[in-house]
């Protein structure tokens, strides 16, 4: 493994949201960071963000890691859960609000 | 960075012979699309695995020559 990988492995098992993202959650640099950021904010859970911007290896090595050319990229509880489209997706079919849910993650499911 | 729909087209088109493509170049700049296949392909795959597939028909183009292409993919109802 190399350091990269291992770095972002650390990274997701360290939080239970972790968005790799382009800017942050107060100025999402990208509408499709920004979108995933409003989802996390109105379901009302904690989550870590990590601005790629800010890192150029990180940003190639998350691609890579993933196998998803775009970000941003939400994982939840170590486990990839996909990028802007599939998010908003299961954010619109209530998958999103069950996942969260049933890994203990959403208080009050709504 | 932008590309033409005509080679977005032509690349699904080959990697999904039997897909419903349905492409909207949405602000008319070669370069935000929205993008809505349906394949009976996509058949007992996950949502990541079919996005990885067309990621992979793209060969390349998502991410780097593509910017904003947003994606939806579907298997055909009977």
């Amino acid at each position: 493994m190399s350091l990269i990988s291992d770095q972002i492995q650390n990274q997701i098992n360290s939080h239970d949201i972790i968005l790799y993202m382009k800017g942050n959650d107060k100025f999402p640099m990208c509408g499709f960071s920004s979108a995933v950021v409003q989802i996390l904010k109105t379901l009302d859970v904690n989550f870590e963000t990590v601005d790629v911007m800010q890192d150029s290896t990180l940003r190639a090595g998350i691609k890579e890691f993933t196998n998803w050319p775009t970000i941003p990229q939400l994982y939840v509880k170590g486990e990839f859960i996909g990028g802007c489209d599939i998010v908003r997706e299961m954010y619109q079919t209530g998958e999103l609000q069950t996942l969260l849910a049933d890994k203990g993650i959403l208080k009050f499911p709504k | 960075m932008a590309m033409p729909s005509d080679q977005i087209n032509c690349l699904i088109v080959q990697a999904f012979p039997d897909a419903h493509i349905d492409l909207k170049d949405f602000r008319g700049d070669n370069d935000h699309f929205l993008l809505t296949i349906t394949s009976a392909l996509f058949g007992g795959k996950t949502r990541i695995q079919q996005h990885q597939m067309v990621y992979e028909a793209l060969q390349g183009h998502m991410g780097t020559t593509l910017h904003a292409l947003s994606l939806k993919t579907q298997i055909p109802t009977e």
